[in-house]
C-alpha cells in the first residue's frame, strides 16, 4: 500500500453542510519526513480538511488515508499515529510543565518508566532542566510552543498536525521552533502545518494554498514564487486570493 | 443625556437579541408560578374530610352539609370518638377531620361565639393548608348567611390542628419566595454577566476611553433590568391572584414601591459582583453561590428561620431576601401597611445605599 | 509632538512589563510598534489610551498629561483594541452609530472621514457583527475608533488573525488616515508591515530594542548576510552551527541566514567546508538584510 511512501494520501475528498460544500474534492500525497504547508484564509476550509484528516470529522465524498489507514473506517488507527498540536490549545497552564507530559505520555499508552526517559530527555534537550516544576501559565509563549511540539512527538509519531504554531513568536524562538521542526523531519516524521500567517508557509518544503474548498496551488514555495512572479508567499497568496 | 439614551437602547438591543435568555427572563416566573398554582388548585378537589360531631344539632348538620355541598370537598364518614381520628388518618383515605365541639348552638346563642377545629394530615403541608383555608372561607360564608337573620350576631371559630408536621409554614409563602427568587435573580446575575460581557469582549476598555462618565454606564447597565424585573414582578403577582387564588390584602401600590426598592438593592448586588469578576462564567457563579443559595436557604423561603440554628439566624439577617420576604409576605398576606413594615423596609434601604456606595467605590475608570 | 513618552514603567505582580520606556511620535506621523505576544505592546496602548496608570514615568498624548488631563485624552483619541470589540448581537450598523452617540457626535457628522472604509461594508449594515468575516469586523472597528475624529489613533495589532488580503486594505486604509493628518501610532508583531511605518519602534520583553526609520534600521544592520541553501535543511543548521567562524544561523524561509564573524568572509571557503559535511546543493549568495533580521540582531 505505502511502497511510494507517501503518508498522507488524498483523493477528492469532500465536505458538505447542507448546500455548503466546505471542502471540495481535494487531491494530494504528503511524502515521509515532508514539512507540508496547508494554506488558506480564515473559511476557505482549511480546518475542516484537517479535521478530517485527523479522524475526528466523516467526508462526505472521497478517500483519505493517514499513516496507512483509511480517515472513515480506521480512524481510532489513526489517533494512534498522529500528533497535534494547535496554537489555540497546546498545553495545560495550570499544570507543570513534567504533569503536562505525564498526562500526554499517560493518554497515548506511555509506560511509567518510557515517561520518564522522555521527561529527562526532553527537558534536557529544550534547556529545561529548571523548569520542569514551573505552571506552563508561567512559561512565556515561545517556551510554551516548543514544550507543546515535543509532547505531540512524545509516542513518536509518524505524522504531526501543527496548527498555526508559531503565529505571535518573537523571531528567535520561532527559529528555534522550526530547528525543531527540521530536526523531526529529518529523522522521518511527517510535518503537517495548517496556517493562515503565510511566511510560516516559506519554511515548509511543499505549499498547498486553499481558496473556497478548492486547492489552488500546490508546490514547492519556491516554484509558487516563480511560477507567479512574486517574491514572498504573501504576494502569492494575495495574486491567488484576488484570482 | 442623548448619550445615556443611545446606551440604554443598545442595552434593550442586547436584551431582545439574546432569545435564550430572554426565554429565562420570562418563562421562568411563568414557569415556576404554574407549577406551583397549577399543582395546588389540582388537588383540592373533592377532598374526602371525615366529620366527628359531638353536638348533631341543627346547627351543625346545616354546617356540614354546607361543606359537603362544595366541590371541594365530600364527608366520607362520621366518627364517633376522638381516639378514631387518628385512626382514620392512619387509613389514609381522609385528608382532614372536622372536630365540631359539643352544644354548639347552645354556645352560639349563649356567647355568640363556638368552635371547629380542622385537623389536617400535614405530611403533605400544602394540601393540609389549603384544606384549612377552604373550610374556613366556607365556614365564613355560613356564618353570615345565618347572621343576616340572626337577632345577635355569632362566630364560629375554626382552629387548626396539624398532625403529623405540625411546622408547618404557609403554601403561600411560595409565591413571595419565589417573586424573590426571581427578582434576584434576573436583576443582579443578568446585570453583572452584562457588565462582565463587556469586560470579556473587550467593549469595556472602549467604554472607558470615552466620554460616557462611569456613572452613565452603571446606570444605563440597570435601567433596561429594573424594567424587566418590575414586569417580572408584575407577572408573578398577575398569576398568583388568578392561578393560585392567592389573597392579595395589602396596597398594591405599596407592594410595588417594595419590590422597586428590593430590584434596585439587587441591582447593586449584580454590579459588586461585576467590579470583582472578570468574566461572564465567574460572575454567573458568584450570582449563584453568594446570593442564589443564601436566598433559598436564609431567607425563611424553604426552611423557617425560627427553627434555625442560632447562629445561622444571626447571619440570615444580611440577607435581603429574608426582609423582602417578611415585607412581601406581609403585604400579601396580612395586609399590613407601611406602618408595620416601616423597619424591614429601612434595612432594606440602608442594606441598599451600602450596596450602591460599595459599588461606586469600587467601579474602576481604568483596567485594574 | 503628538505623543511624548519618557521613562515610563509598569509591572504586574512579579512581570515587568515595560521598563524605562521613552520615545516621540511626530504630528501626522505613522508610528510603529513591532514586537511579539507579550513584549508589552498592549499594556504600552493601555497607559496612553489611560486605562493603566504607570508606575514611574510621565507622557503626554496630543499635549495633555496621562494623569491630569485623562479625561480630555479620552474625547480626543480613537483606539481600537487588540480584539475587534465590537457587540457582537449589534447589526453593523448599530454598533457604529452607537459610539457616535456615546462620543457626542452623529455618523452624518463625521462621515467623510469614514466615508473611504465604511463604504466596503455598508453593503451589509444590517448584519450582526458577530457574523462578519475577519476582514470586515476589523473595518468596522476601525470605522467605529474613528468616529468622533480623534487626533491621535491607536491601533492595537489591527492586523492579527486576519488574512493577507486584508491585511494589505487595512495598510492602505491607515496610509489614507494619514493624509488626512491623523496621528498614528500602530502596533504589530508582523515583521513585514514595519516597512510600511514612517519609523518605527522594535520593541521585545518590556524594552525598546531601537527607534529609527525602517530604511535606517536595515541600513544599519552592521554585518553582511548571506542565503544559504543545501539539499537538507537540517544538517545545513546543524553544519552552520558548528562552523567555527560563524555568528548567527537563523531559517529564514527556504533559505538560512548566516552572517560571519570575520570581516573578510569568503563564501567559497564556507562551501567547501559545507562540501566537507557532505551537503550538496549548495549555494550562498549575499542578500539584503530585513527588520526581522535587524531585530534579531538587537534581541540577542
Amino acid at each position: 500500500m505505502m511502497e511510494n511512501n507517501n503518508v498522507i494520501e488524498v483523493k477528492e475528498l469532500t465536505k458538505m453542510f447542507g448546500d455548503f460544500t466546505a471542502v471540495s474534492a481535494i487531491t494530494f500525497e504528503v511524502k515521509q519526513g515532508e514539512i507540508f504547508g496547508f494554506l488558506g484564509a480564515n473559511g476557505a476550509g482549511k480546518t475542516t480538511a484537517m479535521k478530517m484528516l485527523i479522524g475526528i470529522s466523516k467526508p462526505t465524498a472521497g478517500d483519505a488515508r493517514v499513516a496507512g489507514f483509511d480517515v472513515a473506517s480506521e480512524a481510532e488507527n489513526i489517533k494512534k499515529n498522529i500528533g497535534y498540536m494547535s496554537q489555540k490549545f497546546a498545553l495545560y497552564d495550570d499544570l507543570t510543565v513534567k504533569e503536562n507530559i505525564t498526562f500526554f505520555g499517560g493518554i497515548y499508552g506511555l509506560t511509567r518508566a518510557k515517561i520518564k526517559e522522555k521527561t529527562r530527555e526532553l527537558t534536557e534537550e529544550l534547556g529545561l532542566k529548571d523548569l520542569t516544576d514551573q505552571m506552563v501559565g508561567s512559561l512565556p509563549l515561545g517556551w510554551k510552543q516548543k514544550i507543546a511540539f515535543s509532547v505531540s512527538l512524545l509516542h513518536e509519531p509518524k505524522i504531526v498536525f501543527l496548527d498555526e504554531p508559531t503565529g505571535g513568536v518573537d523571531p528567535i524562538t520561532r527559529r528555534q521552533f522550526w530547528e525543531m521542526i527540521y530536526k523531526s523531519a529529518n529523522k522521518g516524521t511527517t510535518i503537517f502545518v495548517t496556517t493562515h500567517y503565510m511566511d510560516e508557509a516559506e519554511y515548509c518544503d511543499r505549499v498547498s494554498i486553499m481558496v473556497n474548498g478548492k486547492i489552488e496551488a500546490l508546490d514547492s514555495p519556491k516554484k509558487l514564487k516563480e511560477q507567479y512572479g512574486a517574491e514572498t508567499m504573501n504576494d502569492v497568496f494575495l495574486k491567488l486570493a484576488r484570482g | 443625556m442623548k448619550q445615556f439614551r443611545g446606551f440604554v437602547i443598545k442595552e434593550f438591543y442586547h436584551i431582545f437579541r439574546d432569545k435564550r435568555s430572554l426565554f429565562i427572563l420570562f418563562g421562568m416566573p411563568i414557569a415556576q408560578i404554574l407549577l406551583f398554582g397549577f399543582a395546588i388548585t389540582n388537588e383540592i378537589n373533592n377532598v374526602d374530610i371525615a366529620v366527628l360531631d359531638h353536638s348533631k344539632d341543627a346547627t351543625t348538620e346545616e354546617m356540614i352539609n354546607s361543606i359537603a355541598a362544595s366541590e371541594y370537598f365530600s364527608i366520607d364518614q362520621f366518627i364517633e370518638r376522638e381516639a378514631d381520628i387518628e385512626t382514620v388518618f392512619k387509613q389514609g383515605k381522609v385528608k382532614a377531620v372536622l372536630n365540631i365541639e359539643k352544644d354548639f348552638s347552645q354556645k352560639l346563642i349563649k356567647d355568640g361565639k363556638a368552635y371547629v377545629q380542622i385537623i389536617t394530615d400535614a405530611t403533605d403541608p400544602n394540601t393540609a393548608n389549603t384544606i384549612f383555608n377552604y373550610v374556613t372561607s366556607i365556614l365564613q360564608k355560613f356564618q353570615s348567611s345565618k347572621n343576616k337573620s340572626a337577632e345577635f350576631p355569632y362566630q364560629i371559630v375554626p382552629q387548626t390542628r396539624m398532625v403529623y408536621n405540625p411546622e408547618l409554614k404557609s403554601v403561600f409563602m411560595f409565591v413571595p419566595g419565589v417573586m424573590t427568587i426571581i427578582l434576584m435573580l434576573v436583576s443582579a446575575m443578568m446585570t453583572s454577566i452584562s457588565i462582565t460581557r463587556e469586560k470579556e469582549l473587550g467593549t469595556m476598555e472602549i467604554l472607558l476611553v470615552s466620554p460616557l462618565k462611569p456613572f452613565q454606564v452603571i446606570v444605563g447597565k440597570v435601567v433596561p433590568y429594573i424594567f424587566l424585573s418590575v414586569i417580572n414582578a408584575i407577572v408573578i403577582v398577575v398569576l398568583s391572584i388568578f392561578i393560585f387564588k392567592m389573597p392579595v390584602e395589602g396596597s398594591l401600590f405599596l407592594l410595588g414601591l417594595e419590590s422597586v426598592l428590593f430590584i434596585i438593592t439587587a441591582l447593586a448586588l449584580g454590579i459588586l459582583i461585576s467590579s470583582i469578576a472578570q468574566t461572564q462564567q465567574t460572575a454567573m457563579m458568584i450570582s449563584l453561590m453568594g446570593l442564589m443559595l443564601p436566598v433559598i436557604l436564609l431567607s425563611g423561603f424553604i426552611f423557617p428561620i425560627s427553627s434555625m440554628p442560632f447562629i445561622l439566624q444571626i447571619i440570615s439577617n444580611i440577607v435581603p431576601a429574608k426582609w423582602f420576604i417578611i415585607i412581601i409576605k406581609g403585604i400579601m398576606l396580612k395586609g399590613v401597611g407601611l406602618w408595620f413594615i416601616w423597619k424591614e423596609t429601612l434595612v432594606l434601604l440602608g442594606m441598599t445605599v451600602f450596596f450602591i456606595g460599595l459599588s461606586v467605590k469600587k467601579y474602576k475608570i481604568r483596567l485594574e | 509632538m503628538s505623543i511624548v513618552v519618557s521613562n515610563i514603567s509598569k509591572s504586574y505582580k512579579t512581570v515587568k512589563a515595560l521598563k524605562n520606556i521613552s520615545f516621540e511620535v511626530n504630528e501626522g506621523e505613522l508610528f510603529g510598534l513591532i514586537g511579539p505576544d507579550g513584549a508589552g505592546k498592549t499594556t504600552l496602548f493601555r497607559v496612553l489610551t489611560t486605562l493603566l496608570i504607570a508606575d514611574e514615568g510621565k507622557a503626554t498624548v496630543a499635549g495633555y498629561d496621562l494623569l491630569k488631563d485623562y479625561k480630555t485624552i479620552r474625547e480626543s483619541v480613537g483606539y481600537m483594541p487588540g480584539r475587534f470589540s465590537l457587540y457582537q448581537d449589534l447589526t453593523v450598523e448599530e454598533n457604529l452609530k452607537f459610539f457616535a452617540t456615546i462620543f457626542g457626535t452623529t455618523i452624518a457628522e463625521n462621515y467623510d472621514l469614514i466615508k473611504d472604509i465604511y463604504v466596503q461594508i455598508e453593503p451589509f449594515k444590517t448584519r450582526r457583527a458577530g457574523k462578519l468575516s475577519g476582514g470586515m469586523k476589523q473595518k468596522l472597528a476601525l470605522s467605529c475608533a474613528l468616529i468622533h475624529k480623534p487626533k491621535v489613533l491607536f491601533l492595537d495589532e489591527p492586523t492579527t488573525g486576519v488574512d493577507p488580503v486584508s491585511r494589505k486594505e487595512f495598510w492602505e486604509m491607515i496610509k489614507r488616515l494619514q493624509q488626512k493628518g491623523i496621528t498614528i501610532l500602530v502596533s504589530t508583531p508582523y515583521m513585514d508591515e514595519a516597512a510600511l511605518c514612517d519609523r518605527i519602534a522594535l520593541i521585545q520583553d518590556g524594552t525598546i530594542l531601537q527607534i529609527d526609520t525602517p530604511e535606517a534600521i536595515i541600513k544599519h544592520y552592521p554585518k553582511a548576510i548571506y542565503n544559504v541553501s543545501a539539499d537538507n535543511m537540517y544538517q545545513l543548521i546543524e553544519s552552520l552551527k558548528a562552523y567555527e567562524h560563524s555568528h548567527s544561523v537563523y531559517p529564514f524561509g527556504e533559505f538560512v541566514h548566516y552572517t560571519d564573524k570575520r570581516t573578510g568572509f569568503d563564501p567559497k571557503q564556507l562551501k567547501k567546508y559545507l562540501e566537507e559535511k557532505k551537503l550538496a546543493g549548495i549555494s550562498i549568495e549575499i542578500t539584503q538584510p530585513t527588520i526581522e533580521d535587524a531585530f534579531m540582531e538587537l534581541a540577542i
